[in-house]
């Protein structure tokens, strides 16, 4: 098993207040990892600090042995531009608000980063684009715009536009927080079965049966620190820490 | 002077309002777009002198803006005015409509919620890219009734370059008026006006239309 992301030492504030503070994570190829936690707690934080959309004020940001970010002297260097470019092509991120773009269809929302940012040929991208598509069980989605689709519909279409960058890891940022009940289903379906395949990835997620479910590895935050982590089995089933176990005692009465 | 006389004069300066009319969208619409870029940059002086000479822009009079452009050259250098007034009235019709221009696609990309940078530079897109294929199409939908607001307005403020005594229609519909005491040029003028803008109210409802595609 090779490591594809560490993340040493983690600090990031706002306005001087620390979100997360003194954070390490790693993700080894092929792990499904979930990020649980209360609202406030630093997950999606860190989500974003991962996938290069906040800077972390001091620690390590590494992709598969690629540094994105050093620690230098208690503050994270990043890597110049054109590293953090090539890093971007080793993750994707999945939005909790799909933030598909509503002016292309389907299959352009799909194909349109594939062809301009790896350069690849439009042949072989829109062959890959309709497979995915088909996977997701949009295949007649094709030529449609994401207004005209269901919550559920669209997130699947941004889990497809991410995955045919072919990233070698995919994050979740609460991919189902924005649907309604009867349409997280769908998507938790989507995600077994990438996890089936063995796609690597770190979900943050508020759906506790589907993270013990699905995941190999569980973490639990609270406070921008790591309370404790473990397969689902400890940590959900079994936790040893008492602001776990408040946790997941309020989710359960939810 | 019979009607179908007053009409055909007043049409002669028809083109010199079309001039001023096509001139000003095709400098000031690009120009507003850079004015709108200066105004929102990260260094504080280039956005804090922007704001102030949009502010000025909009908050004096486009004709003595017009006055301004064409005889302060004359009056602050001793330098000729220009023959062809066509140059400071097309200059200061453009300056004027950019800083309204800019102001409308600064709110256009103020209002693009952030996630549609964060899902383009999550992909890999540069910032040149995001900017033209994510944002700068959906900001144009989002401004298109506002535009259609600023050029219904030109149409008629075309006829401000009487001030410099351009002579374009509504100049001449003066002239007439003047020299025949009559008010017959003035209502000429206006059916000139009300007509241009039925057409381009017809145009830039097509260009809606055309954009109604997504929501």
């Amino acid at each position: 098993m090779s490591r594809l992301l560490e993340i040493n030492h983690c600090r990031k504030s706002f306005d001087g207040s620390e979100v997360l503070t003194d954070l390490s994570l790693c993700v080894e190829s092929s792990q499904v990892l979930s990020i649980i936690g209360p609202s406030g707690s630093g997950k999606s934080t860190l989500l974003r600090c991962a996938t290069l959309l906040e800077t972390m004020d001091g620690g390590d940001l590494i992709y598969d042995g690629t540094y994105a970010a050093r620690d230098m002297g208690g503050r994270a260097v990043y890597a110049p531009p054109a590293q953090l470019q090539k890093v971007r092509g080793m993750f994707g991120l999945v939005f909790q608000n799909f933030n598909l773009f509503p002016h292309y269809t389907v299959l352009k929302n799909i194909m349109e980063a594939p062809m301009l940012v790896q350069k690849r040929s439009r042949k072989e991208v829109e062959a890959e684009a309709r497979a995915l598509l088909d996977q997701m069980g949009l295949a007649d989605k094709a030529d449609a715009y994401p207004f005209q689709l269901s919550g559920g519909q669209q997130q699947r279409v941004s889990i497809a536009r991410a995955l045919a960058m072919n990233p070698k890891i995919l994050f979740f940022d609460e991919p189902t927080s924005a649907l309604d009940p009867e349409l997280t289903g769908e998507i938790l379906r989507v995600i077994r079965a990438l996890a089936e395949r063995k796609m690597t990835m770190v979900i943050v997620t508020h759906e506790m049966a589907f993270a013990r479910d699905v995941s190999d590895w569980v973490v639990f935050m609270n406070g921008g620190v790591i309370i404790e982590q473990g397969p689902p089995a400890e940590v959900i089933d079994h936790p040893g820490q008492e602001r776990t176990i408040q946790f997941l005692r309020r989710m359960r009465e939810q | 002077m019979t009607l179908a006389t007053i009409v055909l004069k007043m049409g002669d300066g028809f083109g010199k309002t079309c001039a001023i009319f096509f001139l000003t969208l095709l400098f000031s619409l690009p120009l507003g777009m850079l004015v709108a870029m200066l105004r929102m940059s990260k260094n504080r002086v280039v956005a804090t002198v922007t704001r102030l000479v949009i502010s000025v822009l909009r908050g004096t009079p486009l004709m003595l803006q017009l006055l301004a452009v064409t005889y302060g050259p004359y009056y602050l250098f001793g330098l000729t005015v220009a023959r062809n007034k066509l140059i400071p009235v097309v200059i200061a019709f453009a300056i004027n409509y950019a800083a309204y221009f800019a102001e409308i696609y600064r709110g256009g990309i103020e209002s693009m919620p952030v996630g549609q940078y964060e899902a383009a530079q999550v992909l890999g897109y540069t910032k040149t890219q995001t900017f033209l294929r994510i944002i700068l199409p959906q900001v144009i939908k989002r401004i298109l009734p506002s535009i259609t607001n600023e050029v219904v307005t030109l149409v008629k403020d075309t006829s401000m370059a009487f001030t410099v005594s351009y002579q374009e229609m509504f100049t001449i519909g003066k002239q007439i008026a003047n020299s025949q005491t009559s008010f017959v040029p003035f209502v000429v003028a206006g059916v000139f006006y009300y007509v241009f803008n039925l057409l381009v109210d017809f145009g830039m409802g097509r260009v809606e239309k055309r954009l109604n595609y997504y929501r």
